[in-house]
C-alpha cells in the first residue's frame, strides 16, 4: 500500500514538486485571490485537465491528438446537460410554449424532451456519461486507427478534422444542443445553488482535488511497465511489436485515458464557468490545450499545469489591455517552445534551475547534520 | 543429424508489384540447428525472416512452426508462439537501462491490464539476471542501453530474444561491427544458444560463418541456390559463380 502511494507521489523527486504544486493552488491562490479572479484560476485549471491528458498521449505515448476539446466538450456538455434539466423545472419555464424543457428548445420549435435527453435527469447517470461518453468515442476513433497503423501526422490531422466535425455538428443541432450559444443559464447542482460564492469556493477546492487525483493516478500509469513500454514504443516501436506486444492496445489505451481526463476537466469546467459552448470544444481551443502542454513541458505532469496557469494568465492580462495582440503572443510562445526550450518550463527547469535547488536542499541537510547532538550520539 | 524439423517452409513467395523476392522457396531446420543463409545483396534473405516473423505477408506459400500455420497470424502472436527476431541494426529501447529492456522483453503482462499490474518478482529477477549473464551484460544492468558499445548492442538485443526463450531465434547480421574479440565471444554465445531451439543467422563474414553453422543455405534472387555444409557450399560450383563471375 505504501510503495503504491509512493508510486503515485512520483517517488520523492515528485513528491516535492506535488507539494510546491499544492501548496500554490490550495493555500497562495485562495487567500491571494478574491473570488472572481479564483474562479478564473479554477477555470484555468479545468484546462489543465486536459494538457495533462495531452502530457500522456503527447509526451509519453507519441500521439499528437489536435481533438482533446472535443473529449472536453462531451464531459462538459454531459455535466452541461444535467445541471439544464434541473433548471428547467416546470415552474421556472411556466411561460414556454411547452413547460419543463430547456429554454433554448422552445425557441426552436422542439415540444418535447428528445430521447438522448432523458437520461440526463439522473445526476448517477450523468456522472457515468461524463467517464463513458468520451472513453467510447475515444476508443472508436482510436481503435480504428491504430489498428491500422495509421499514425503519427494522418492521426493529428484526423483529430482535428474531428474537432471541427463536431463544432459544426452541435452548432447545426441547435434543438439539440443550443447551437452556437450553448447550453447556459445553469443554477443548481441536486439542489445545491452553484452560483454563490461558497458555492465557487467549494468547486474550485474539489477542482484542485480531482487534478492531484488524475495526476497520481498518472504516476501510477507511468511508473508501472506500461509506463516504460510507451517509452519504448516512442523509440523503437517495431521491437515492441516483435517483442510479442499487441502495440494498437497500448495506444488506444493511452488515448483513451488523456480523453477521460480532458473529460473530467471539461465537466468542472461547466460546474465552475455556469456554461458550455462549441467555442470551448472546436479546433482553437484543441490547440490551445496542446500549446499548454508544450509550454509547460510535455513530459511533465506538473509542468503541464503550470504552463496552462502561466498562459492563460498572460491570455486574460493581455486581452484586457491588447486584445488583438494576443494570438500573436501566442504565436510567438509556441515558437520559442519549438525553437528554444523543446521541453518547456519543466525542461528549463531541470537544465537551469534543477542543480542549485539541489544544492540548497543539501546545504540544508548539512546544517542539520552538522547538529552537534546528533554527533555525538554517532559517536557513542 | 536424425532431430526433428522445427521450422519447414514450403513454397514461399512473396512478389512486391511483380516483383518476386522471395521465389517458391523451401526451408527446412531442425531442433539444435543453427543454419546460416547466406547470399548477394538482394538475395532476398532479410525478406524470408521478414516473412517468418510477419512483417511481410507471403504471396502465397506456407511456414509451419512445430505444427503451428504462421502465416495467418499476426506479429504479436507469431513472437508468442516462439519465434524471436533480432533486426539488423541493434534495434533496443536506448533510453532505458539494460535491465529494463531485458524487463520489458519478459513473456509476461503483455496485455495493457496485465502491464499495469505486471511486478519484477523474484522469478524475473533471476532470469534478467541469468541473460544477463549469457550476453556478457552484468556490470551494466543499470546502465542506460544508448550508452552501450556498438556489440554491446548487439548482444542486448540478442538477450531481449533470449529472455522469451523462443523456439525459433532469427539473427540478421548478428556481429556486424564488431571488434574481433566481440565476435569470439558471439560466436560462443550463439554455439550455445542453439541447444533447445533453432536458430537462423543471416551473415556476410565468412569466417564466422564457418565457425557457428552446422548448414548453410545460399540463397540467389530469391531462389534456392545451395544448402549443405559448408565445405561443399564453398566448393559448389554454381556458388562460385554467383559470387566471383558475371
Amino acid at each position: 500500500m505504501n510503495a503504491l502511494l509512493n508510486r503515485a507521489l512520483g517517488e520523492r523527486r515528485g513528491a516535492i514538486g506535488l507539494a510546491v504544486l499544492a501548496v500554490i493552488i490550495f493555500l497562495i491562490m485562495p487567500l491571494a485571490l478574491d473570488i472572481f479572479r479564483l474562479n478564473l484560476v479554477g477555470k484555468y485549471l479545468t484546462y489543465a485537465f486536459a494538457a495533462v491528458g495531452l502530457v500522456m498521449v503527447w509526451g509519453y505515448g507519441g500521439i499528437l491528438s489536435l481533438g482533446q476539446g472535443v473529449f472536453f466538450g462531451f464531459g462538459g456538455y454531459c455535466m452541461a446537460m444535467f445541471l439544464k434539466l434541473e433548471a428547467s423545472d416546470l415552474a421556472s419555464t411556466a411561460h414556454q410554449t411547452t413547460p419543463g424543457i430547456p429554454d433554448f428548445m422552445d425557441w426552436n420549435q422542439v415540444t418535447q424532451l428528445p430521447m438522448i435527453w432523458q437520461p440526463f435527469h439522473s445526476f448517477a447517470f450523468t456522472v457515468f456519461a461524463i467517464i463513458a461518453v468520451p472513453l467510447l468515442i475515444s476508443y472508436i476513433i482510436s481503435a480504428a486507427m491504430f489498428k491500422r497503423r495509421v499514425g503519427g501526422v494522418y492521426f493529428s490531422i484526423i483529430t482535428q478534422a474531428i474537432a471541427a466535425i463536431l463544432t459544426i455538428l452541435v452548432v447545426g443541432q441547435q434543438g439539440l444542443t443550443g447551437g452556437i450559444n450553448g447550453i447556459t443559464d445553469l443554477k443548481t447542482l441536486n439542489g445545491w445553488n452553484i452560483n454563490t460564492d461558497s458555492a465557487k469556493y467549494l468547486l474550485y477546492f474539489i477542482n484542485g482535488a480531482l487534478l492531484f487525483g488524475v495526476i497520481m493516478v498518472c504516476n501510477l500509469v507511468l511508473s508501472s511497465k506500461l509506463g516504460r513500454l510507451l517509452l519504448a514504443l516512442r523509440d523503437k516501436e517495431d521491437r515492441v511489436r516483435f517483442s510479442g506486444y499487441d502495440v494498437a492496445n497500448f495506444k488506444i489505451f493511452i488515448f483513451c485515458m488523456g480523453a477521460v481526463i480532458s473529460a473530467i476537466g471539461g465537466a468542472m469546467f461547466t460546474l465552475q464557468v455556469g456554461f458550455m459552448s462549441p467555442s470551448i470544444i472546436g479546433i482553437v481551443p484543441s490547440i490551445e490545450m496542446v500549446i499548454f502542454a508544450a509550454i509547460g513541458g510535455r513530459m511533465s505532469l506538473v509542468g503541464a499545469v503550470y504552463g496552462t496557469l502561466i498562459v492563460n494568465y498572460g491570455k486574460t492580462a493581455f486581452s484586457e489591455s491588447f486584445p488583438s495582440l494576443w494570438l500573436l503572443f501566442m504565436g510567438a510562445m509556441f515558437i520559442g517552445v519549438v525553437m528554444v526550450f523543446p521541453n518547456g518550463l519543466a525542461g528549463l527547469y531541470q537544465s537551469y534551475l534543477k542543480d542549485r535547488v539541489a544544492l540548497v536542499l543539501s546545504r540544508i541537510k548539512k546544517v542539520k547534520s552538522s547538529d552537534p547532538l546528533k554527533v555525538v550520539k554517532a559517536e557513542s | 543429424m536424425s532431430e526433428k524439423i522445427a521450422l519447414s517452409i514450403e513454397d514461399l513467395t512473396v512478389s512486391f508489384d511483380g516483383f518476386k523476392a522471395v521465389d517458391k522457396l523451401s526451408l527446412y531446420v531442425e531442433k539444435n540447428e543453427l543454419r546460416v543463409i547466406i547470399g548477394t545483396n538482394g538475395a532476398g534473405k532479410t525478406t524470408v525472416l521478414d516473412l517468418i516473423c510477419g512483417k511481410t505477408r507471403a504471396t502465397s506459400g506456407t511456414i509451419n512452426l512445430n505444427g503451428t500455420e504462421l502465416t495467418r497470424y499476426p506479429e504479436h502472436k507469431i513472437v508468442q508462439l516462439g519465434v524471436g527476431r533480432k533486426f539488423q541494426t541493434p534495434s533496443i529501447y536506448e533510453n532505458l537501462t539494460v535491465l529494463e529492456n531485458l524487463e520489458i522483453s519478459y513473456p509476461e503482462g503483455r496485455g495493457v491490464f496485465g502491464s499495469l499490474t505486471f511486478k519484477r518478482t523474484e522469478q524475473v529477477t533471476q532470469r534478467i539476471l541469468e541473460v544477463a549473464e549469457t550476453i556478457f551484460l552484468t556490470e551494466f544492468l543499470n546502465t542506460q542501453s544508448g550508452l552501450l558499445s556498438h556489440g554491446q548492442k548487439q548482444w542486448l538485443e540478442i538477450g531481449m530474444l533470449l529472455i522469451q526463450d523462443p523456439e525459433l531465434l532469427m539473427l540478421d547480421e548478428p556481429v556486424a561491427g564488431m571488434s574481433v574479440s566481440e565476435r569470439e565471444k558471439t560466436a560462443d554465445l550463439l554455439n550455445k544458444i542453439c541447444q533447445g531451439r533453432s536458430v537462423i543467422v543471416i551473415e556476410h563474414d565468412m569466417e564466422f560463418v564457418k565457425r557457428i553453422a552446422h548448414k548453410v543455405t545460399v540463397l540467389h534472387q530469391g531462389k534456392l541456390l545451395a544448402e549443405g555444409n559448408m565445405e561443399s557450399v564453398q566448393n559448389n560450383p554454381k556458388v562460385i559463380e554467383v559470387y566471383l563471375g558475371h
